[in-house]
């Protein structure tokens, strides 16, 4: 095999990827009724998208991913109480000042262990977080940001009850957002993280200027992240303090993790899992929902991904013979 | 160019490492002239790993300067001086298990092209890389191997990539880090020729602990004790020498 077929080929675009998006989009034409959850869905897988480009490609590990998703959230819900009625604006203006944040506080996340790195990421969400408590006159504070009223899309499209223009509207987002992470991790920028995250040193030995690389892709994260939180406050018409809490930071985890990091696909395969599991799970045992993602979590960790596939196809293969 | 005529490939001047009281490298003052085959040698703690974490810039050195023909960069990180010229291999596998030979060497060429950080282009589609990633793994013997796991490659297979990947680099200045260690004697043969055929413009520092790699290679040898520069000459010399004979061949001629 010579390298430019190989490289072609790494890059290729695969059966299923294109009837996973087809699917995707077919739903928009679905009877109402599902819309809802899966706008949810999409948000989600988004959110997790943006954590998989620093976690699965880069290997910096966040606790505290809401800090850009908030950001974005309350970005936009400003832009709309106080300027523009317009989303696509609103998301613009979002994304430009999670990225910036992004960007400034990428400086802390360059140096140290992962555990350091927990405890940063971490500290910047809880920080931002109590800003946000702390400026009622601006957030709403604990009642949440009221009063949004969000524009037609494109000045064409209203979002209305079922969430249908909603789910459009943040499909088209993680998707278009979706083929620019495709074409960064392809690209020698992409190749050059995934290095970083195998072994720095290495990496460093190769000439990969790491630290700039983490820069960019941390902002980018970001970025991602904010794009989320718009898309949320945008569809629901309402911000809240929980889209900076904790909760919201473990949540994006938990579903990168249970899609796999590190091949793009793996939040928003994580972000179905999770969205329908508690959706099912929080309506017949809503107290107990966490109990099983708990116990999911900790099989996942102990038998690992890869012998859980393999099991998984060997009863596959049992049970068809 | 016209100062490297003159200038050593790489130098450095009284360079010492202290860690609290204990002295790693100690006042070293070494060259490495232009097209060298030197080896440099030592027995085990004698400070030769410290010692290339302060040419690469791993470390920083507590007094003295490390140039790279002619030039100062004692204060530049690791990647610059890579970017400089200035590369290694690395004693112990360092190579991405769960990569390609294809995608580690495309990373090693679009880096030294300065197309690292371009994000828009899919790796590959400057077909500059793609045909120098061939040329590299042509020179090594990949060709075969390249779309496979570099953890499924037989051991001295992983040692060729190991210098491919550096070699991609485009290197003026090769520190070639123990790269036989551990290669069973079948596989052996490929390395050993694959460094011999290293172009004569590129300087090679070889570090090492098999003598028969070292005397087989070297023009040059240095030998390193207590982090201090204890003698240096034609391998004839060095193989001669008492004190030489009495720290290191005596003891490891067999080890």
């Amino acid at each position: 095999m010579n390298a430019a077929l190989g490289l072609a080929r790494r890059a290729r675009w695969r059966w299923l990827e294109m009837a996973f998006w087809i699917a995707a989009f077919a739903a928009i034409l679905m009877p109402a009724g599902a819309h809802l959850i899966l706008n949810e869905i999409a948000i989600l897988a988004l959110f997790a998208l943006s954590l998989d480009l620093i976690l699965g490609y880069a290997g910096i590990i966040s606790l505290g991913h809401a800090a850009f998703f908030g950001l974005g959230a309350y970005a936009a819900g400003l832009m709309c109480k106080y300027f523009a009625q317009e989303p696509l604006l609103g998301l613009a203006v979002a994304m430009a000042a999670s990225g910036l944040t992004g960007l400034l506080s990428s400086l802390l996340v360059l140096r140290g262990s992962d555990l350091t790195r927990l405890m940063v990421t971490l500290g910047v969400a809880l920080v931002l977080h109590e800003i946000a408590n702390a400026l009622p006159q601006w957030t709403g504070g604990a009642d949440g940001l009221q009063g949004m009223v969000v524009g037609p899309l494109l000045g064409r499209f209203a979002f209305d009850l079922f969430g249908r223009t909603a789910y459009a509207y943040s499909l088209a987002t993680l998707f278009v957002l979706f083929l620019l992470a495709r074409r960064v991790v392809y690209s020698p920028f992409g190749m050059s993280l995934m290095a970083i995250r195998r072994n720095q040193l290495r990496a460093s030995a190769l000439g990969v200027p790491v630290n700039r690389r983490l820069i960019a892709v941390y902002a980018l994260a970001a970025t991602y992240a904010g794009a989320a939180g718009a898309l949320l406050a945008q569809t629901t018409a309402y911000v809240s303090l929980d889209v900076l809490e904790f909760n919201r930071s473990a949540d994006v985890l938990l579903a990168l993790i249970i899609g796999g990091a590190g091949w793009l696909y793996g939040g928003i395969v994580g972000a179905l899992v999770f969205k329908i599991l508690q959706d099912y799970l929080s309506s017949s045992a809503p107290q107990f929902w966490l109990f099983w993602m708990g116990l999911f979590l900790i099989v996942l960790a102990l038998v690992g991904r890869e012998r859980l596939r393999a099991g998984m196809r060997g009863a596959l293969t049992w049970a068809k013979a | 160019m016209g100062e490297s005529m003159t200038a050593s490939a790489l130098e450095t001047e009284a360079l010492a490492k202290r860690f609290g009281g204990l002295v790693a490298t100690d006042n070293v003052s070494f060259r490495l002239e232009p097209g060298a085959r030197h080896a440099l040698i030592g027995p085990n703690g004698a400070g030769k790993t410290t010692f290339i974490n302060l040419l690469t810039g791993v470390m920083n050195p507590s007094a003295g300067r490390v140039l790279l023909a002619g030039e100062d960069i004692t204060g530049l990180r690791p990647e610059a001086r890579v970017r400089r010229g200035l590369v290694r291999t690395f004693q112990i596998n360092q190579l991405f298990d769960d990569l390609t030979p294809l995608e580690t060497l495309s990373l090693a060429v679009s880096e030294r092209l300065g197309l690292g950080g371009d994000w828009r282009r899919r790796l590959g589609a400057a077909g500059s890389i793609a045909r120098e990633v061939d040329r590299v793994a042509a020179r090594f013997g990949l060709a075969d191997s390249l779309g496979l796991r570099t953890d499924t490659l037989p051991y001295g297979k992983q040692r060729l990539l190991e210098i491919a990947v550096a070699f991609a680099a485009s290197p003026k200045v090769l520190l070639l880090d123990e790269p036989a260690a551990g290669v069973p004697e079948a596989e052996r043969r490929d390395i050993l020729d694959a460094i011999a055929a290293l172009p004569a413009d590129v300087s090679v520092l070889l570090i090492e602990h098999d003598m028969d790699l070292v005397f087989s290679f070297a023009r040059r040898i240095s030998v390193l004790v207590d982090g201090a520069l204890l003698v240096e000459g034609e391998p004839d010399a060095i193989a001669k020498d008492a004190r030489v004979r009495a720290v290191y061949l005596g003891e490891s001629r067999h080890a």
